[in-house]
């Protein structure tokens, strides 16, 4: 119970402010595309040089759970993900601003977003020795097989049909071998200087979510505008609380994905949002309203990725591995005050580390405030006439991709991968599944060849791979999911041919 | 007409030289680090530079830019090909990273690529086993090999960075075959690999070992350097167990130009930019960062950057 003991210590003036400070701060950089949480984080590190320890991680933790959150705005109003955890958001929070409810998709990602984030900070206080356990036990093959894992929902997401997601998934797969391989160093696919590191994932995510819809803006022409200026309807926040209650597989299924996926190091935070969302959708009763602006889409979204906040930092507080790139930065953050994580920060600092932790249960609380004040305002850019639109989505694209790293390089990238899409969308095909091949390609791929290597060395591939009890329940979780998606494929197609028949 | 305005430019021209001379730094200076913000260069470029603005060293600040990927390739191209030579496109180099990956090839520079300026800091490789392993020095971890050839696994970040190079060094010195398994994602992923248990050891940053002792997870076997650090004064180094192993593949990191920088602004960072690390600000916060200095001028460094530049030849040529 130490954490409740130095409850007092946030409420102290200039913390609060601090908190104050960086929960708002953290919720525009966050609504900002391009500006990821761990580029916020990085950011706001050089403020905490003059800073007392504890102090300068108030603000960090304040600026990293509300930078998560805020990215569902861009994703909400602009379908731009603004990071990796918001891409399921998209899905429906844009479908949800375009018929006019962008309120209710803001009030119900803050809500579902406290909710998760809460319980996710509530198991880094209460289970953290258990949960580091936990987070060691994925070696190379159980990364494998997760990877594995979130492909076989690449068929299912958002595209009109199994084959075309699969495909689409396989452009995915394909782009992210572009670049240096970094455990064997050979050069795959460099054919021009700014694909030498690969593409980048935010670059990616810019151009292929944001520039189609440009495009689409800018191909009506002139002839639709002012035709379609969307009634923005009021939502109180009392009918999101309402909707949200009504919607408790959604909000658990999104907050538990979240917290168990948040924890393993290197994958989690990236693919909590799009696994909760998929596994959301397989068991609602109302399936075929997802991708069509569906609020269960956008809670579970939400709910998985600010779940995914606390337990993310396990690794780094009890084994000071950062698990994440955002942990990677707070680690310099704790490092410049000559503190170590690990048992030396619970047992002489005590009070920086519970302060920190209680800066992101309330940060959690303040996030979800601010976010309910602003979202009925911020709803109204559906309202901004498609023409100006147009051009305000293309100018934080550009801004966006050229911040990630200061290249041009990435704007490149962007335009080339949104062009692609435009064409590709044309077709049927849609750019979440693109990106979880694009995401989960490296992790698979470098796990095999690293497990491969320890396996040649030891046990051998097979025994390596297929044996233990952890590598056996993910290939039954594998087996299973591939499964549902065939039965579910084979049956949908024996009711249309049954319609078509009958008309 | 023409003749004016060529004059006039050519004034112009021998103004802005003059007055680069005189008054270099007159705006603020852009640092490119070529690893992601939160690693440990980028952490360490940070602090050596935080006092950058002050009178006694340039007078401007120094602003970090990440260009990551591919091992510090993506950037290190960059700043051969595109970064202005004015004097206010710096860049930190890590070696024996760049040399080894300018040996093997596949990139756009060499150390010809570059002008030193100074070093800052020198963090040595460590040889690390879990806290539960039944090796307790290296000379337990060469038997265990000979016994087993090509069997011990042993992690390290990615191929031709300092941690392959050391553990090239260490199966020369030994003369056995171990199973050296590069891992993607830095030296965090591969200290994970061995407190999980992935692997038998691993080579990492002293800086993180040193803190991952500290934490309980692991015990530092050796160093890899050719005097004990004094983070670690119990800790012998590689020679002293009977292992020729120098200092080649200790991690230097320092502040270097593109080739074509004016030689008197070469000069005029030379001679600040040594003075600005040794601030005791800098040197108190390093510290408390577990993050060894190792303060060098440009003439060491040059020096430095031949004698590394051979020996990886000759250590990488087998490959």
């Amino acid at each position: 119970m130490d954490f409740i003991f130095y409850f007092g210590d946030v409420f102290s003036p200039l913390s609060f402010l601090l908190l104050l400070g960086g929960t708002i701060g953290g919720l525009i950089l966050g609504a900002t595309p391009g500006l990821s949480p761990t580029m916020a984080v990085a950011l706001l590190i050089p403020f905490t040089f003059h800073l007392e320890a504890v102090q300068g991680l108030i603000l960090l933790g304040a600026a990293y759970t509300s930078t998560v959150a805020g990215g569902a705005v861009s994703a909400i109003l602009l379908k731009i993900p603004g990071a990796p955890a918001n891409i399921a958001t998209t899905l429906d929070g844009h479908q949800m601003a375009k018929q006019g409810k962008g309120a209710k998709a803001l009030q119900l990602s803050f809500l579902a977003s406290a909710v998760g984030g809460i319980f996710g900070v509530l198991l880094l206080i209460f289970l953290t020795p258990l949960l580091a356990e936990w987070a060691l036990a994925f070696g190379p093959s159980h990364l494998f097989w997760l990877a594995i894992l979130g492909v076989t929902v690449i068929g299912s997401l958002d595209s009109a049909s199994v084959v075309k997601g699969l495909l689409s998934g396989c452009i995915g797969l394909w782009l992210a071998t572009i670049g240096f391989d970094d455990i064997m160093g050979a050069q795959r696919f460099i054919f021009h200087p700014s694909l030498g590191g690969g593409i980048n994932i935010i670059a990616a995510l810019i151009g292929l979510f944001a520039i189609p819809q440009v495009l689409t803006m800018f191909a009506k022409g002139r002839r639709t505008t002012g035709a379609e200026v969307i009634e923005v309807q009021k939502h109180s926040v009392l009918d999101a609380t309402k909707e949200l209650i009504r919607r408790p597989l959604a909000l658990g299924i999104g907050t538990i994905t979240g917290s168990i996926i948040g924890l393993i190091p290197g994958v989690g935070g990236q693919i909590a949002g799009l696994v909760a969302y998929d596994q959301t959708k397989k068991f609602s009763s109302e399936k075929e309203k997802f991708g069509k602006g569906h609020s269960e889409g956008v809670i579970a979204a939400e709910a998985a990725n600010n779940a995914m906040v606390g337990p993310s930092l396990v690794p780094l507080l009890t084994l000071s591995i950062p698990g994440s790139p955002t942990a990677a930065v707070l680690l310099g953050g704790l490092l410049i005050h000559g503190i170590f994580p690990g048992s030396d920060l619970f047992d002489n600092h005590p009070d920086v580390a519970w302060t920190f932790i209680n800066s992101m249960l309330v940060g959690q609380v303040l996030m979800c405030l601010f976010g309910l004040y602003v979202a009925g305002l911020a709803a109204r850019v559906a309202q901004v006439p498609q023409s100006v639109m147009a051009a305000i989505v293309l100018a934080l694209s550009v801004f966006g991709a050229y911040s990630v790293q200061s290249s041009m390089g990435d704007v490149y990238v962007m335009a080339c991968l949104g062009i692609g899409m435009y064409f590709l969308e044309r077709f049927g095909f849609s750019a979440a599944p693109l990106v979880l091949g694009l995401i989960l390609g490296p992790i698979a791929e470098s796990n095999f060849i690293q497990g491969g290597m320890i396996a040649d060395a030891t046990v051998g591939r097979a025994s390596y791979f297929l044996s233990g009890g952890l590598n056996i329940f993910l290939i039954a979780v594998v087996v299973a999911s591939v499964a549902y998606s065939a039965w579910m494929e084979l049956r949908s197609r024996r009711y249309t041919t049954k319609e078509e028949a009958q008309a | 007409m023409r003749k004016l305005i060529t004059g006039a430019a050519m004034t112009l021209m021998g103004l802005a030289g003059a007055a680069l001379a005189e008054e270099y730094p007159e705006r603020p200076i852009m640092m490119m680090v070529s690893y992601g913000a939160g690693g440990a260069t980028d952490f360490q470029a940070r602090i050596v530079t935080m006092t950058a603005g002050n009178e006694d060293a340039l007078g401007m600040p120094i602003a970090i830019i990440n260009k990551p990927g591919a091992g510090g390739r993506v950037g290190w191209n960059w700043f051969a090909t595109q970064a202005d030579p004015d004097g206010y496109t710096l860049a930190a180099y890590n070696v024996p990273h760049f040399i080894a990956q300018s040996i093997k090839g596949g990139v756009q520079y060499s150390s010809d690529s570059f002008e030193p300026i100074a070093n800052w800091g020198a963090d040595p490789a460590v040889f690390v086993v879990a806290a539960d392993s039944p090796f307790n020095s290296m000379a337990d971890v060469v038997a265990h090999a000979k016994e087993n050839p090509g069997k011990l696994t042993f992690s390290g970040a990615g191929l031709f960075v300092g941690h392959h190079i050391a553990a090239l060094q260490i199966e020369k010195a030994a003369g056995v075959k171990m199973a050296y398994i590069p891992t993607k994602g830095g030296g965090a992923a591969a200290m994970k690999a061995v407190i999980a248990g992935e692997v038998m050891g691993g080579v990492n940053n002293l800086s993180d070992a040193f803190r991952a002792q500290a934490a309980g997870n692991v015990r530092i076997l050796g160093v890899a350097d050719l005097a004990r650090s004094e983070f670690l004064p119990d800790v012998p180094t590689m020679q002293e167990q009977g292992l020729e192993v120098d200092n080649s593949s200790v991690n230097f990191r320092g502040v270097m130009v593109p080739k074509g920088t004016p030689q008197e602004v070469i000069d005029q960072l030379a001679a600040t930019v040594p003075e600005m690390f040794a601030n005791p600000r800098v040197a108190k916060k390093m510290q408390a960062g577990g993050s060894p200095m190792h303060i060098m001028t440009r003439d060491e460094v040059k020096a430095m950057w031949a004698a590394r530049e051979q020996t990886l030849k000759e250590l990488l040529a087998g490959l």
